[in-house]
């Protein structure tokens, strides 16, 4: 146990969350191990969101203790457990919509590289701010849209946005909050292999309802049901295992 | 890419009706004496100090999304350090004695940074909790600050109370005759080009960044890793300052200072300017400041009741022209 912990990138340890009389996250333990993609699935209202949320630092939990890389950051707010290197990409999308795909990119990069109480030189001219955010950019194959407000951007592209946001900040653990959703299958066929290519660079922690992209992705999945992790395996073992699909992939086939 | 070759080759539009106001307002003093009418330079002055005042309230609300109704806090604590300072200075006697002396000047070098002191702290006071709240807490808390100041300047009798602090002479720089109505607007004039100047440049660079996408979206800020609290309060206390400088210059061009300033009129005359001319534009509160001393002149000449029109012009001007004066002026604002 204690040497699981101190191998993961992420650890969560008993973690539990009530809203009202609603559990919501309900003595939750598991790990994300580096280079691995552990997908969090399970029917809807399960908690997933709830989880991530205070993973990310949005919401405290009642009980119980998250560690980055083996520190406690149970009680640190979101920008600082996003400066130790913690991505996110959201359910539902959040970026600056006024500003242009680049500028939302490049305020990451300047969160990585240091003070944003830089008064003085002008952002628009900054090279080191513009070159990395058109690296994230390609990466994640909107080149070509760097320059149009985010408020323009489609909801794929949204999504994508977010991603380079996230690599931007140069992390080493990411939470990607249904990535797939509303991509289409030639759009989640692509972002699959690029999750495939990217859990080299960072643990990735997935929550996702495509199941194809589950199966395919997931170095390891843990199933949620009611706020309780009911298991954690392979994807194979999840599959046989009849609880899980009686809880949950019964449902939707 | 073509676009963006002639985005540098072209000023932009807003560029343009930015150089005109600036260039009008220069040249209106300019015009009223050749015609001998020497009144209109004292009001191009006051044009100019209101509209700083509302570059300081736009830097908060309009770049910063803080909505702040307690500006005139700001406004009257610049004041009044310039009429407490003129006011030991003719009495030749002490501000206090204890642990230092400190005496009156009626020197602006040393009244201007008391003012931005003494605003400035204000503004980390009253921004450290009222950034706590947002929406219309926000608001609301703000306001209540500046009617606490507001009350204690009328219930407080060593500097006048009610009745406000005369200003007996105009106070003085160094080399200048500030008496002089014209030297005094372009005094007031470089002090709003200035606290321009700042913000466009501030604006531009990583700070104005991380203030801009405060407003627009927090938790993408915050995701992003900056915390969006410090950089707000900073912002408000920036905001603060120049409007409490504004605040030291209108006290010394009316001669006078006293509660009023300190009102939440006053707070919303500031918003009005910043409404009027465009939220969020650079010259927004110049145009803003300028329409509503035109109107207070032209229409205030008519009826007493002239507030009852400017209501209706900032009624239509929030119901079909967001972009304010600089949206009809010069379009929609751009982001790269």
């Amino acid at each position: 146990m204690t040497d699981m912990a101190s191998t993961a990138l992420l650890s969560i340890r008993g973690l539990s969350k009530s809203f009202g009389a609603l559990k919501a996250t309900d003595d939750v333990t598991l790990d994300l191990r580096p280079g691995e993609i552990h997908a969090l699935i399970g029917p809807n209202g399960a908690g997933k969101s709830t989880l991530i949320g205070q993973v990310a630092g949005w919401i405290r939990p009642d009980a119980g203790r998250i560690e980055l890389m083996g520190r406690d950051v149970t009680r640190l707010p979101v920008h600082r457990r996003a400066r130790m290197g913690l991505g996110r990409s959201f359910q539902v999308s959040s970026l600056a919509l006024p500003i242009s795909a680049r500028r939302n990119v490049m305020l990451a990069v300047q969160a990585r590289l240091g003070s944003s109480f830089r008064f003085l030189r002008p952002v628009r001219t900054d090279r080191r701010l513009r070159d990395e955010a058109d690296a994230a950019l390609a990466r994640v194959g909107l080149s070509g849209r760097a320059d149009a407000q985010a408020a323009e951007l489609s909801h794929g592209e949204r999504r994508q946005l977010e991603v380079a946001c996230a690599l931007a900040l140069k992390p080493s653990i990411l939470l990607l909050d249904e990535p797939m959703a509303g991509l289409g299958p030639e759009g989640s066929a692509e972002l699959t292999r690029f999750l495939a290519d990217l859990k080299r660079e960072a643990a990735i922690l997935l929550v996702e309802h495509d199941m194809d992209a589950v199966f395919a992705l997931a170095d390891r999945v843990t199933v949620l049901v009611q706020g309780r992790v009911l298991m954690t395996g392979t994807g194979a073992e999840v599959r046989a295992d009849p609880a899980v699909r009686e809880a949950y992939l019964g449902e939707d086939g | 890419m073509a676009e963006a070759a002639a985005r540098i080759g072209r000023p932009s539009r807003e560029a343009v009706a930015n150089a005109v106001l600036a260039l009008a307002l220069l040249a209106a003093p300019l015009i009223a004496l050749q015609a001998g009418e020497p009144y209109y330079v004292n009001l191009s002055t006051r044009v100019a100090i209101l509209a700083m005042a509302g570059v300081g309230l736009n830097l908060a609300l309009g770049y910063g999304g803080m909505v702040s109704f307690g500006h005139a806090a700001f406004f009257g604590l610049g004041g009044y350090v310039a009429g407490i300072a003129a006011h030991h200075a003719f009495n030749y006697d002490l501000f206090m004695a204890w642990p230092v002396e400190l005496e009156g000047t009626n020197q602006l070098l040393a009244i201007w940074p008391v003012a931005l002191l003494v605003s400035g702290l204000a503004a980390l006071l009253i921004g450290a909790f009222s950034l706590r709240t947002a929406g219309v807490q926000f608001i609301m808390i703000t306001l209540a600050f500046a009617q606490m100041i507001y009350y204690f300047a009328i219930s407080f009798p060593d500097y006048g109370g009610e009745d406000g602090l005369p200003i007996y002479t105009r106070n003085a720089l160094p080399g200048l005759n500030t008496f002089d109505p014209l030297t005094f607007f372009l005094v007031a004039y470089g002090a709003l080009m200035l606290a321009i100047g700042f913000t466009w440049v501030i604006m531009g660079a990583r700070f104005g960044a991380a203030l801009q996408a405060a407003r627009m979206n927090e938790t993408r800020l915050a995701t992003t890793g900056i915390a969006p609290y410090p950089v707000k309060l900073t912002a408000f206390v920036l905001s603060g300052m120049i409007t409490g400088l504004a605040g030291a210059l209108f006290a010394d061009l009316n001669g006078f200072v006293d509660p009023s300033m300190l009102s939440w009129h006053r707070s919303g005359e500031i918003m009005i300017f910043v409404i009027l001319g465009g939220v969020g534009r650079l010259f927004g509160p110049v145009a803003g400041a300028a329409l509503f001393v035109l109107m207070e002149l032209f229409i205030g000449q008519w009826t007493e009741h002239w507030m009852l029109v400017l209501g209706l012009v900032l009624l239509t001007v929030v119901l079909f022209a967001s972009g304010g004066l600089m949206g009809l002026l010069a379009g929609k604002p751009r982001h790269d």
